[in-house]
């Protein structure tokens, strides 16, 4: 018996190490494939809106058909009240959520809650949209910076209650019944020593979904709306990167088709900055706690 | 001097579901005695300190017979304020848990949320906790470092200041020790010695020697029941329990 195991095994080899060999070599083109993939859609961006990319673009209004020029100073403006809106909405709430789940709910309930958090993250974006129409829009009677807000915000919810529940559990067990044993009131362990224990974590979930928002269309189409001024009010439809890039991508005027190019790029890089903020943020407190 | 922290337990059976973990303990520690916990895994030992303190009230279904009694006054009842009767009770744990704070911050804590704003009061407490923890010099030019950069038996002092920081009467120490080399351990040991005149100290722990070194009574628990209790010379040298005897001799456990 001993014997066949070795034979067979001597038998096999030269199969086993091609395979073994190949099994590298696919996982890494699949590993490449996904580089290439960011870098022709990077590069794609940088062909086709770098050249159309210049100081006006950041500091003027768009310009009608048929003029040269123009920006898209106020969709960039307004792309960043969207995201504040949407800040203020989604991370209250989903870090509540996300808090409560970890530290105070039952079983039962948590479960029943995570299981709708998934649900509800898998809800297309559009539907956050006719929800937030419905909502705001309808009653309000017109189209809102503050319904697109809530929109976006609604779309964070799901992904900043599940990260921060996850992060807020897996903060050390001794760091509460230390906080309590110094007759601290549950509340203010979680706010005063929970939350900055885990606040690295919670502000990567915040980002990553930030940057999901950031550049959603569907939900804005018919909430935020566009504007082709800087709005002037919160209860005014708002111009933003996403939807000016969806109305001059559909439009048939070459000028505007690069303009969409150079917003897209812009979208990219914007959400890009807010990634490396946040990175370094949780770098910087990494340090601080190392005692660099 | 501080003449309260003194500790009664009665009759004191304690359950985590159906299973009893503590049986029919009675015990009285005196004010400004340091009393040592020992015996196996499981005994009880570390159930009984957080008894004390209500920590095991964080355990869902567990159940408390008998009367606890911290200066005479019943910790069981219905209206204890659980938040203060643990001000009263400070409590450092086997792992040393600095708050993701700076140093100074972490002994400050517990009076700032109390409301006490007064900077200079803040300062002077600071100092005098950490002087009386033994880390004052150590640390004292950079108290805005982060509590985590500290190295374990400094962290386990600052704990101890945190602790000391609130004016609590009694001292529980959950092997403290355990995670700590020698003279780290040394250090706290003799912390513990100058910390006595002010304090009631209770220290669970598994060291034999510890517990002779630093304790005036030892209290020795097995299978959840109080073998024996008695001054801690008396204890080591002249075991009254055929148990303890084997036990401190090593024949098991």
């Amino acid at each position: 018996m001993k014997d066949l195991v070795l034979k067979s095994f001597d038998a096999t080899r030269l199969r086993r190490e091609i395979w073994d060999k190949v099994m590298v070599v696919v996982l890494f083109l699949c590993a490449a494939c996904v580089l290439f993939i960011l870098f022709i859609i990077l590069w794609h961006l940088i062909a086709r809106g770098l050249s159309s990319l210049n100081p006006a673009f950041f500091t003027h209004l768009p310009k009608a058909v048929g003029e040269s020029g123009g920006g898209m100073a106020n969709a960039i403006i307004g792309t960043f009240v969207l995201l504040l809106l949407a800040v203020g909405v989604g991370v209250p709430l989903g870090l509540g959520a996300g808090v409560y789940l970890s530290e105070y709910a039952h079983q039962r309930f948590a479960q029943t809650v995570r299981f709708m958090t998934d649900v509800l993250n898998g809800v297309p974006s559009i539907v956050f949209g006719i929800f937030s129409y419905t909502v705001c829009v309808l009653p309000m009677k017109s189209f809102s910076a503050v319904s697109g807000g809530f929109a976006l915000g609604l779309m964070m919810i799901p992904m900043i209650t599940r990260t921060s529940e996850q992060f807020v559990k897996m903060v050390p067990h001794q760091l509460r019944e230390a906080g309590l044993a110094l007759g601290l009131p549950k509340w203010r362990v979680i706010t005063g020593i929970i939350l900055p224990s885990a606040i690295g974590g919670i502000m990567t979930g915040i980002m990553v979904a930030l940057a999901r928002v950031a550049g959603e269309t569907a939900p804005l189409l018919f909430t935020a709306f566009g504007n082709l001024h800087y709005t002037q009010s919160l209860m005014q439809p708002i111009a933003a990167i996403p939807l000016q890039i969806f109305n001059y991508a559909v439009s048939p005027y070459s000028d505007w088709h690069r303009q969409a190019w150079a917003g897209a790029l812009v979208l990219i890089v914007i959400v890009f900055i807010i990634n490396i903020w946040a990175q370094y943020f949780v770098y910087s407190r990494k340090r601080w706690s190392a005692g660099k | 001097m501080n003449t309260n922290g003194r500790i009664e337990v009665k009759n004191l059976n304690f359950y985590y579901g159906n299973y009893q973990a503590l049986k029919n303990v009675s015990m009285t520690v005196e004010p400004h005695q340091i009393v040592a916990m020992i015996g196996p895994s499981g005994c009880g030992k570390s159930t009984l300190i957080r008894i004390f303190n209500r920590m095991c009230d964080l355990i869902p279904s567990t159940r408390v017979e008998g009367k606890v009694l911290i200066d005479g006054k019943d910790i069981y009842t219905k209206d204890t304020d659980v938040v203060s009767l643990r001000r009263k009770v400070g409590m450092v744990f086997q792992k040393s848990t600095p708050f993701p704070k700076s140093i100074y911050d972490n002994v400050a804590y517990g009076l700032k949320i109390i409301g006490i704003k007064d900077h200079r009061v803040l300062n002077e407490t600071v100092e005098k906790c950490l002087r009386r923890s033994a880390l004052w010099d150590e640390v004292k030019d950079h108290l805005g470092k982060s509590a985590l950069s500290l190295s374990g038996g400094q962290q386990q002092r600052l704990c101890i200041a945190r602790a000391i920081a609130v004016d609590p009467e009694i001292i529980l120490m959950d092997e403290p020790c355990s995670a700590l080399d020698p003279i780290a351990t040394a250090r706290i040991e003799e912390l513990m010695a100058a910390l006595k005149d002010e304090y009631t100290i209770v220290i669970v722990t598994h060291n034999m020697q510890q517990a002779a070194r630093v304790s005036d009574k030892t209290a020795f628990l097995m299978h959840g029941q109080l073998i024996e209790y008695n001054k801690t010379t008396d204890f080591f040298t002249n075991p009254s329990n055929k148990i303890t005897e084997d036990y401190i001799t090593g024949r098991f456990g």
